[in-house]
């Protein structure tokens, strides 16, 4: 019996929304680390089972956690509970982020006054597993950088090659703070992967991630001088579907963009959307021409449009966008959707979720044509994830 | 035997209670080899407390004890007298930030 697992990350702690392939009846479990900001989690496609999660707090730092059963127990990398201490290295560096310093002598970055800021770790924004490993998982962080543990999640190396290419010094935080936000693995390709940070821009790597090119040709963004500037981007989220991985589509800042040559170059796709501000984006599982977004007003009113929460989807690639809103709130609805908080799953029909900052998880079994709330009042939603499970 | 004192999340991810104790056998005791001796029992609260690398007292926490705050205090100071004895506990506490 099919069915799928939601990975709901929150503002006060992480919950999983299990139900069958009808994806009518839900069940709930949670709040898992109840109190701290969840991220991320996200499963690993190579063993279901596995699911990695981002725990994180102002005053405690950085937590990674790690199942191993499919989200009903969780341990920190390399600590499982009750484990006697042992003599010997330290365990416990799965919450060690420290930046390589073979990027030396780039230790600093823009700071919003214009001036020249050290990188400092602050938190994982993004756990990406590997499509074939499942002790291997990337990290995106903030300040801007991209790390890998290839042993489950007890230790983590950064790939210094992002954060030292040439234009870092110009890299400067947006509104969230430097953060690489979005890490997506090419399926056809192993040395390709396609990682994004606010406020640089997108970048890729055609050799497993030891040298990265910037890929924003074509963007276009007015809060730089130089509007078709390199870097400087704010790239809010990307998404690809794996069945077309040189086709990528990016809600900016403002604008929503396509590529078809792998961000070599890039097109405004906004079309008829009543606003392109927004933050999440995603493509249908089994049609690469079918993506969603959900505009927001713009980026000082972080709420839908004129207080209606309305998706919409393209089945053009982009251009022309129709309004979904079976189900969902058509007034007096201000909630933002976070770039992270949505997700397909690839079931037939084509399942989409997305999650609100007003705590609500909608689902739709039917790509997107009607939605109903899994749950409507939990804390604020951070990130949705959805495993696909036989 | 010293005691110490954890904020609600930290008793978590250690998966203990309210108060730990902790046998420091070597030197004087100080923030430093309590700290140490507290990671070392519990080594998944390494980097919660303090920064991993710089052993920096992380910004949002403090540390008390004997209705003293210690938190700008060398690490290497002697703690009071009380807390070497286990008399009084090592609190280490989260800062009131945010509202």
């Amino acid at each position: 019996m099919s069915g799928v697992r939601v990975l709901v990350g929150t503002r006060k702690g992480a919950f999983i929304l299990t139900s069958d392939g009808k994806r009518e009846k839900w069940d709930v479990s949670g709040p898992h680390f109840a109190g701290w900001e969840m991220y991320h989690l996200k499963g690993s496609p190579a063993d279901p089972n596995r699911i990695y999660a981002s725990q994180t707090s102002g005053w405690f730092g950085q937590i990674i956690q790690r199942s191993d059963d499919g989200g009903k127990t969780w341990h920190q990398p390399g600590t499982p509970p009750g484990e006697p201490v042992a003599p010997g290295p330290p365990k416990s560096a799965s919450n060690k982020f420290a930046y390589d310093a073979s990027a030396k002598p780039l230790t600093t970055h823009q700071w919003y006054d214009g001036t020249q800021h050290p990188w400092e770790f602050k938190r994982v924004w993004h756990l990406e597993p590997s499509l074939a490993e499942p002790d291997t998982v990337y990290a995106g962080v903030e300040d801007a950088a991209l790390f890998r543990s290839t042993d489950g999640g007890e230790n983590w190396k950064e790939l210094p090659g992002l954060r030292g290419h040439g234009t870092g010094p110009k890299w400067q935080p947006g509104a969230g703070g430097l953060c690489l936000h979005t890490i997506i693995l090419d399926p056809s390709n192993p040395k390709r992967i396609y990682i994004a940070i606010s406020a640089a821009g997108a970048f890729r790597t055609d050799d497993g991630g030891t040298n990265w090119k910037p890929i924003n040709r074509g963007l276009r963004s007015q809060y730089i001088p130089d509007q078709d500037a390199e870097i400087g981007h704010c790239v809010h989220h990307v998404a690809m579907n794996p069945m077309r991985p040189n086709v990528l589509f990016m809600q900016k800042h403002w604008d929503v963009m396509r590529t078809d040559d792998a961000g070599d170059n890039w097109k405004e796709v906004s079309g008829n959307l009543p606003t392109d501000f927004g933050f999440a984006i995603d493509v249908h599982a089994h049609e690469p021409e079918t993506i969603y977004v959900v505009p927001i007003k713009s980026d000082s009113e972080h709420f839908v449009h004129e207080g209606k929460l309305r998706v919409f989807r393209s089945r053009a690639g982009g251009n022309e966008w129709e309004p979904l809103t079976k189900g969902l709130p058509q007034e007096n609805c201000y909630v933002n959707v976070l770039r992270d908080a949505m997700a397909v799953d690839s079931l037939d029909k084509c399942g989409v979720y997305f999650g609100t900052t007003g705590g609500q998880v909608y689902a739709s079994a039917d790509a997107g044509d009607s939605w109903n709330p899994i749950v409507r009042d939990l804390p604020a939603v951070l990130s949705v994830e959805v495993q696909t499970l036989a | 035997m010293i005691r110490v004192i954890l904020p609600q999340h930290l008793r978590t991810l250690a998966h203990v209670g309210s108060e730990v104790s902790l046998e420091i056998v070597d030197g004087p005791i100080t923030q430093r080899s309590v700290l140490d001796a507290l990671e070392a029992q519990y080594p998944m609260l390494r980097g919660a407390i303090r920064d991993h690398d710089t052993l920096q007292r992380r910004p949002f926490l403090r540390f008390f004890a004997c209705e003293e705050d210690l938190s700008h205090e060398p690490p290497d100071a002697p703690l009071p007298d009380a807390v070497a004895s286990g008399t009084e506990p090592f609190i280490v506490i989260g800062a009131i930030a945010g509202g």
